[in-house]
């Protein structure tokens, strides 16, 4: 059930790092590993990134392993096929969660069903990292949360960490696995920090594999990437309300990891659903519709959601009253039909 | 001669942005080109290529009938012909398996014999092909099994040969989407210090796609070891060329993005597959990407779904049929002696041959195992996969109780 029990490396190693240094050392590691690994996107080379997280990689592996391309999302993606066509391994990187969006038809299109159409001689070992999310104060089409148009596109795998060791190793399974992977990295976690060890990074098991934060008794809160915090916050505050929540973090969301996530909601006998993406057809229905059926017995309360609203993603000064915070996590968890109410 | 052209446009622009004097000093003297001193042009402008030599041919390119054709290797030219009987008659032979219900659908090439066979013969072993959905006379000319080429058209299933084994891509549906695999592939290639060109085609309808622009942006900043091949047939299902594009040919779009454009004669066999052998080993040696647009002419509908005389009248088709691809070379043939009655014979016997064959293939029903659709998914099933997969297989297992 995930790493909440995984050994911690010598203390000496560890030191403050952030996601976003997290992220760059799994690309350094796999570009010095695997000399057919490539980085590729809009300025990822002489600037690092609009966010630096590749700062520093076109110096050490020169502009043909880290390039700097047109700035074409659709030809990005669409070269990046054919560069696995001949057994390349791009990381592609789309600067911000809603310019990746002229990339769809080839992510559909060719990335999602290459494999399938060739009857596996064309796998499409491709990553595809997203900035996504809000609470940046970002102007418009900075701040979208985009997975629920990856999710329903079989043949994708869609990840997102919400810590620093998460960050890279979910980056590194991504950049291994022969399957193309849809990396979605929370914008405002960038610059979280945490102790951290470069030179001996915890072991973080495949794609595919929930894992429990916060053990608790009274409901589960089933979230991932930047609504991991905010559950976690929910969850401290909950207790002075004699609550004691769990909080299970997806990281990957395909593959959904059904067991542990049905393992807690049969513990605790309710659940939430929280994140910032459109409640609507979002990823909160499939994740709530999945556990009623799986849970049913298990249930007190029907399963809730806590999303973004139904609303284009909104100007950065009204934003705050659009993101699920900590508030509307704890008024939904008084909804999960306690005795008494 | 571009920079002279250049520079008189810069002092165009300089004088029309000249405005009478607001009464805040007088002007100073003009310059002998009409500018004054202290209005400067951009700083550190200069042409970044010259686009002179980019630019395609004034008319299109051929060889049959003219006196060049005579340097060309004999043998060659059987082999160009050889393939063009046989590649009328897979079409013809697509097209009855079509009406028979054998396959789903077929977009047809008659006409475009020349473009697909050249495309196909002007390739290395090592070298890729991308063709499109209506190109699988290319991919067969190529050397694939024709019945591999049309499982997507029959569908089985959607590519039916080793992309790899056979370093042809699968046929791409949604238009021009192929065009920066094949970039990427060559970038790839060049990266890995291979001698490997991909050659990439694409209708006249595709051109008007983004990616078609996309494509050979990257290909032409990349320098990518790439060749486009644009067949211009006319149509775009039911759209003619002149409400897809105001560019002088398509050609001509070449030059926008900084590489060579050619026009060709796209039913002169000779004509496209040394265009197409020039391009490909220009590309090889380095010297960048090619575009390449062959004038040809879509003598059937689009597919058999598709009515043409509800866009075109048969009077504008008679003159194509006179300039048939097939018809041309094998005047050519005649002409210098080099094919005979018997030789004839002889071609059509084998493209009979080959048609015997495909039917014999496409009749036999293909074996198909339903399971098999959650093979290829992912690289592993994922538990939902498994959980569906059981399933259909209890579905199965049911119908055949």
């Amino acid at each position: 059930m995930g790493t909440a029990t995984a050994p911690a490396p010598a203390p000496a190693t560890r030191k403050p790092a952030t996601m976003a240094q997290a992220l760059r050392q799994a690309m350094r590691d796999a570009l010095a590993e695997d000399r057919d690994v490539h980085v590729m996107g809009e300025d990822v080379g002489t600037l690092g990134g609009v966010f630096r997280v590749t700062d520093g990689l076109a110096a050490e592996f020169g502009p043909e392993r880290v390039t700097d391309t047109p700035l074409a999302e659709a030809g990005i993606l669409g070269t990046a096929v054919g560069m696995a066509m001949y057994g390349l391994r791009p990381v592609v990187e789309m600067q911000f969660d809603a310019f990746a969006y002229p990339a769809m038809e080839q992510l559909i299109s060719h990335v999602s069903r290459m494999r399938n159409r060739t009857r596996g001689a064309l796998p499409m070992p491709i990553t595809i990292r997203v900035p996504y999310g809000g609470g940046i104060g970002g102007v418009e089409h900075h701040s979208d949360s985009s997975e629920a148009y990856y999710l329903h596109t079989p043949g994708l795998h869609v990840v997102t960490p919400a810590t620093v060791a998460d960050a890279y190793g979910l980056l590194r399974a991504a950049i291994a696995s022969d399957d193309p992977v849809v990396f979605l990295e929370p914008k405002r976690l960038y610059w979280g920090k945490a102790d951290w060890s470069a030179d001996a990074p915890e072991t973080v098991p495949p794609l595919g594999r929930a894992v429990v934060r916060r053990a608790g008794t009274s409901a589960t809160l089933i979230t991932y990437g930047p609504s991991v915090p905010v559950c976690l916050e929910a969850a401290e505050a909950a207790r002075q309300e004699g609550w004691d929540l769990e909080v299970v973090d997806l990281r990957s969301l395909m593959p959904f990891d059904d067991e542990t996530v049905c393992a807690s909601v049969r513990r605790t006998g309710r659940a939430i659903v929280v994140h910032e993406s459109a409640g609507f057809c979002g990823t909160g229905a499939e994740i709530a519709a999945r556990v009623s059926e799986r849970c049913f017995h298990h249930l007190e309360a029907p399963v809730l959601r806590v999303a973004g609203f139904d609303i284009p993603y909104p100007p950065p000064m009204l934003e705050r009253h659009h993101l699920p915070g900590v508030d509307r996590v704890l008024d939904a968890v008084a909804r999960l039909q306690w005795e008494g109410n | 001669m571009a920079r002279s052209s250049l520079a008189s446009g810069t002092g165009k622009r300089a004088r029309s942005a000249e405005r009478p004097s607001s009464g805040q000093g007088r002007p100073a003297a003009a310059r002998p080109d009409g500018t004054r001193p202290g209005h400067t042009p951009p700083p550190d402008w200069r042409p970044r290529v010259d686009p002179g030599p980019l630019l395609p041919d004034r008319e299109p390119y051929r060889l049959l009938g003219t006196p060049a054709v005579a340097d060309l290797d004999p043998q060659l030219l059987r082999e160009l012909y050889g393939q063009l009987v046989r590649g009328r008659r897979y079409n013809r032979q697509a097209t009855a398996l079509t009406q028979q219900g054998r396959l789903a659908v077929y977009p047809s090439t008659t006409g475009q014999e020349a473009c697909e066979v050249a495309a196909a013969l002007a390739l290395r072993p090592q070298d890729w092909l991308f063709p499109s959905y209506r190109d699988t006379l290319a991919v067969v000319a190529r050397g694939v099994d024709p019945a591999e080429a049309l499982t997507l058209l029959r569908g089985d299933w959607h590519s039916g040969y080793d992309p790899r084994a056979t370093k042809v891509a699968p046929l791409s549906t949604p238009l021009a989407t192929q065009l920066p695999h094949a970039v990427g592939l060559a970038h790839a290639a060049r990266l890995r210090g291979d001698d490997t060109v991909a050659l990439a085609l694409v209708g006249d309808g595709g051109t008007s796609e983004g990616d078609f622009h996309e494509a050979l942006n990257f290909a032409a900043v990349w320098k990518a070891p790439v060749v486009f091949l644009v067949q211009n047939n006319g149509f775009a299902i039911s759209v003619p060329l002149d409400k897809q594009t105001a560019a002088p040919s398509l050609a001509h779009k070449a030059v926008g993005y900084g590489m060579p454009g050619r026009l060709v004669d796209g039913n002169d066999a000779p004509a496209v597959h040394q265009v197409l052998c020039e391009a490909v080993e220009h590309a090889r040696a380095g010297g960048g990407p090619t575009l390449v647009e062959a004038l040809t002419y879509r003598v059937d509908a689009h597919t058999n779904a598709d009515d043409a005389t509800r866009y075109r009248d048969d009077a504008e088709v008679e003159p194509w049929r006179a300039h048939d691809p097939v018809a041309l070379l094998e005047r050519e043939l005649r002409e210098r002696g080099l094919i005979d009655d018997a030789g004839i014979r002889a071609v059509e016997a084998a493209a009979e041959e080959m048609a015997a064959r495909l039917r014999e293939e496409m009749n036999a029903e293909p074996v198909l195992d339903p399971m098999e659709l959650f093979d290829h998914v992912y690289a592993e099933k994922t538990s939902q996969l498994r959980e569906q997969a059981a399933q259909l297989r209890a579905e199965l297992d049911a119908e055949e109780e």
